[in-house]
């Protein structure tokens, strides 16, 4: 069953194609069968092969696959191969299986579109292909060609109605910001290459356990440059202005692309290189400080928006932070389940705010909104299921389980533990703040606008699905003060480092404290947006509140310094070089000609005397030069 | 017969060669730059009986001859052109036949 | 001799500056024909009277006389004195003054360089000019009568008057193809004054 494996990636890829050169003379039945097709049996060889991989693991507990060795120079021979250890079949479940329910999803929510229909759904097909390359590959360079074509499909996705000119801007932001984490990596994996001398991933953190000193400048150096990658596609601190404005594509894109998967794909790096990491504490503890600010950070931002996409964005930088957290922290196996469940609630978050905004007639800001939940009672239900997991609301929900297992591995820390779990902790409640806001804004109060749509089976079934996985995912990996049925760790387990335990009791004491923490945060919630709005409007209406307000809207001025000091400088140098100062030199090439020309074709009067002058002259100087210089 | 220094027969050449060479870049008049012409010829000629006559030998003056000959036809022919030039330009300023300029 | 020799070539390098320095053409081509006269006698004095002679005849009677001739077709009156003495400015002269004087300097300074030679020969009898003409240099003399034909041909295909006819048809064929009559008229005034 294993050596399926190839197919994982390349059913995608063939649906890309098929629906490139093709689309155009397909139905729309039929191009939705292929791209929603191609996913969904992806999907079930991918179930499959994790079956077969739980049940009975192989050798060394990962599988190795190659197709054919892609470059032989030298001595260096990457293969287009894939590796499948308990990393990688988390990764692979996740996004096909999300993927194909997204996939769905979209089949009904972009019907409208006549000519896009194709090219939506191969450039999806072109994505999953290309995460699915990246979370499988074996060497570092297979791995960077599906970071670089993920990248390419978040820019042709977000730019999909390119007609727009503001979704142009917002797709180049998106790629450009990601290509200086991109070089970034790029240099990393040449000094990677030059220093180890291969680029296989397993056989290079043997390489660098073996021949580098733990904490030594080159350590921090590869690690560095790594981390520097991951920021950009993770949406991290100072990289993570990208995401919120990569709204401007359809919801199903934000939904698969800036929430589930891509931007999971920087987490996914630091998990798989974990020895890198773990060999320089400096980057080890940077990623953690740089989790835990970002998820602070992002969380004001999501309190102050008011379009529902927008909320989600902040809130998905949010979450990745916790991921980058509990990896900075070394509870490995704690980020790749928050990543499951993150993936479920947020994907079920994203498709139902798509189906809002359909209901809405594309109305986005919330504060037009309100009462749906009288007129959309099933879309209700599934979302406050996943805002439900997405707060952690104890017990029931699957992000209790990942985000209670991150706030502890962040309290057993040895650097700036207490701290880390302190911005985690805080973070919690500004969650449930800002979640339930969004919850009341939308689906409480007096109905604004009303809803005129009757979501089909394709637009509700995934939303259906994924609110179960939001709720039982959970019961995946039972803490030991709940039952002690750590599945999923211990699966982990077997490709990545073991966490440090907490005692007991200090366990529980966390959990009570962030269960509470969240119950609190929902109750504030009701009562400012719910209750009391008035109280809300008059603290904005303050001095202090005013700024703060206008400050966290525009995401803390990161936008403003990056267009002044970065783009502006850029654009300032472009302008003093208007007439191309650098090819001045290759232009007076052509200048000088010009001028001997010109001044060549005055002698050529065309009168007779004159050039009877010039006859004597040249005569007189070469007599004169053979008379006194021979 | 006259026993002078070829240098100074020479020289005689020369000046009348360089008046006729002056003649010829200043004047404006046609008529005055093929009369100059004619001078340098004749200095040139002067040069080869000079020449000849130090060597006693007559080679010097057939080439004489021959400069007389060329210098005939190119009279006759240059002023068929002068008078092609003033009946085109009614004019016989030298600097107005500058159509080849540039 | 020798004294004749000096006054010849003084006289011959006066001439011809007054030759090219003059306003009116005729008295240039006077001045010029003296000029030829004293360099004839330079020739005789360097033992060349038969070339002495030629000089005469073909240069001073020959050619001169064609510029006369041209001349007086062209009618070149007292308006073409006004019109030298606005052309020939003094300033005209540095220029070429300066080139001349350069080569003029060269000149001299090679010449005195070597050890004079004294040109001490005897006169070439035009029996022996005759016998190395038509003996060595027989090919060089055909070539010459070549050149005086080609001279003939080309200054009376270059000097014909064009018919007037053909001139103003080629002119006045799109218009009318009455520019005949009024052909020969401009003409007129010239060939007036070649019976003067």
């Amino acid at each position: 069953m294993l050596h399926l494996l190839f197919l994982v990636p390349i059913l995608p890829f063939c649906g890309f194609v098929i629906l490139a050169l093709g689309g155009r003379w397909l139905t729309k039945t039929q191009i939705a069968l292929v791209g929603v097709g191609s996913v969904g049996l992806s999907a079930v060889i991918a179930v499959a092969i994790s079956l077969n991989f739980v049940a009975d693991a192989p050798t060394g507990n990962a599988f190795s696959q190659s197709i054919w060795t892609w470059i032989n120079i030298g001595g260096f021979t990457p293969h287009i191969a894939f590796y499948l250890d308990s990393l990688s079949v988390i990764m692979i479940l996740v996004v096909t299986v999300v993927g194909s329910l997204i996939h769905l999803y979209s089949a009904e929510y972009m019907e409208e579109e006549s000519d896009g229909y194709a090219r939506f759904f191969a450039c999806m097909n072109l994505f999953v292909g290309s995460m699915l390359t990246l979370v499988l590959a074996d060497n570092l360079l297979l791995l960077y060609l599906g970071w670089e074509g993920v990248g390419l499909c978040s820019y042709l996705l977000i730019g999909f109605w390119y007609t727009d000119p503001a979704n142009g801007r917002a797709a180049r932001k998106a790629f450009t910001v990601t290509r200086v984490g991109d070089t970034a990596m790029l240099v990393g994996l040449l000094l990677l290459f030059t220093k180890l001398g291969t680029l296989q991933i397993q056989p290079l953190m043997q390489a660098a356990q073996a021949h580098w000193v733990v904490g030594s400048s080159i350590t921090v150096a590869a690690a560095g440059l790594l981390l520097g990658g991951a920021l950009g596609k993770s949406a991290q601190l100072p990289l993570q202005t990208w995401l919120p404005d990569a709204m401007a594509g359809p919801t199903p894109v934000s939904a698969l692309i800036h929430a589930a998967t891509m931007v999971t794909a920087g987490v996914y790096l630091i998990a798989r290189m974990n020895v890198l990491f773990t060999m320089s504490p400096v980057i080890h503890t940077t990623v953690a400080a740089i989790g835990a600010g970002t998820l602070i950070l992002a969380g004001f931002s999501a309190l102050v928006q008011r379009d529902i996409k927008r909320v989600l964005a902040y809130s998905t930088i949010s979450q990745i932070g916790y991921m980058f957290l509990a990896v900075g922290v070394g509870a490995w196996s704690a980020a790749m389940f928050h990543f499951m469940t993150h993936a479920f609630f947020k994907a079920l978050l994203f498709m139902g705010a798509g189906v809002v905004i359909l209901g809405e007639h594309h109305e986005q800001d919330m504060f037009k909104m309100g009462g749906l939940r009288k007129e959309a009672p099933l879309l209700f239900w599934t979302f406050l299921a996943g805002s439900l997991s997405l707060v952690a609301l104890p017990l029931v929900t699957a992000g209790f389980y990942s985000k209670d297992a991150i706030l502890a591995g962040a309290w057993a820390s040895d650097a700036g533990g207490r701290w880390l779990w302190a911005a985690g902790f805080g973070g919690a409640f500004l969650t449930s703040l800002y979640t339930f806001r969004m919850v009341f804004y939308v689906f409480f109060g007096e109905v604004r606008k009303p809803f005129n749509l009757k979501p089909g089976i394709r637009l509700m079934l995934p939303l259906v699905v994924l609110a179960f996985l939001s709720i039982v995912g959970g019961y995946l990996d039972l803490p030991r003060t709940l039952g002690n049925q750590p599945w999923f760790s211990d699966f982990m387990h077997t490709s990545l480092p073991e966490t440090k335990e907490l005692a007991s009791s200090t366990e529980r004491n966390l959990q009570i404290s962030a269960s509470l923490i969240s119950l609190i945060g929902i109750f504030f919630a009701y009562y400012f947006f719910l209750r009391e709005p008035g109280l809300v409007r008059r603290l904005v209406a303050t001095p202090v509140g005013a700024v703060l307000h206008r400050f966290w809207f525009k995401g803390w001025g990161f936008d403003w310094v990056y267009d002044n000091f970065i783009v502006g400088t850029y654009v300032k140098v472009s302008r003093a070089d208007k007439n191309d100062l650098f090819d001045m030199p290759v232009a007076a090439l052509a200048l000088v000609s010009q001028g001997l020309n010109i001044a060549l074709s005055w002698t050529e009067s065309g009168r007779l005397r004159w050039y009877a002058a010039s006859v004597a002259a040249g005569g007189v100087i070469a007599v004169g030069i053979v008379v006194f210089f021979t | 017969m006259a026993s002078i220094p070829m240098e100074q027969g020479l020289v005689l050449a020369a000046v009348l060669f360089t008046l006729g060479l002056i003649g010829v870049l200043v004047r404006r008049n046609i008529i005055f730059v093929l009369l100059s012409l004619e001078v340098m010829l004749n200095a040139s000629g002067l040069a080869f009986i000079v020449a000849g006559y130090r060597w006693s030998q007559p080679d010097g003056q057939i080439l004489f001859l021959f400069v007389l000959t060329m210098a005939a036809a190119e009279v006759s022919v240059g002023l068929a052109l002068v008078l092609q030039l003033h009946r085109l330009f009614k004019t016989l300023d030298i600097d107005v036949a500058s159509r080849m300029r540039g | 001799m020798n004294a004749v020799y000096y006054i010849s070539s003084v006289v011959a390098v006066i001439a011809t500056a007054a030759a090219i320095t003059g306003l009116n053409p005729v008295h240039s081509l006077l001045y010029l024909i003296v000029s030829f006269l004293a360099v004839a006698l330079v020739f005789f004095t360097l033992g060349a009277p038969v070339i002495a002679a030629l000089e005469v005849i073909i240069y001073a009677g020959a050619i001169i006389v064609l510029f006369i001739f041209v001349v007086m077709i062209l009618n070149i009156g007292n308006e073409a004195v006004e019109q030298e003495k606005r052309w020939t400015v003094g300033k005209a002269w540095i220029g070429p003054g300066a080139l001349a004087f350069v080569l003029i300097a060269e000149v001299v300074y090679v010449l005195f360089q070597n050890t004079s030679h004294l040109t001490n020969g005897s006169p070439i009898q035009p029996s022996e000019l005759g016998a190395t003409l038509f003996g060595p240099y027989m090919l060089g003399v055909e070539l010459a009568s070549m050149v005086l034909l080609a001279g003939l041909i080309g200054a009376y295909h270059l000097g014909r008057r064009r018919q007037p006819d053909e001139t103003q048809q080629k002119r006045e064929e799109p218009a009318t193809g009455k520019g005949a009559g009024g052909g020969p008229a401009p003409k007129e005034p010239v060939d007036a004054s070649v019976g003067h």
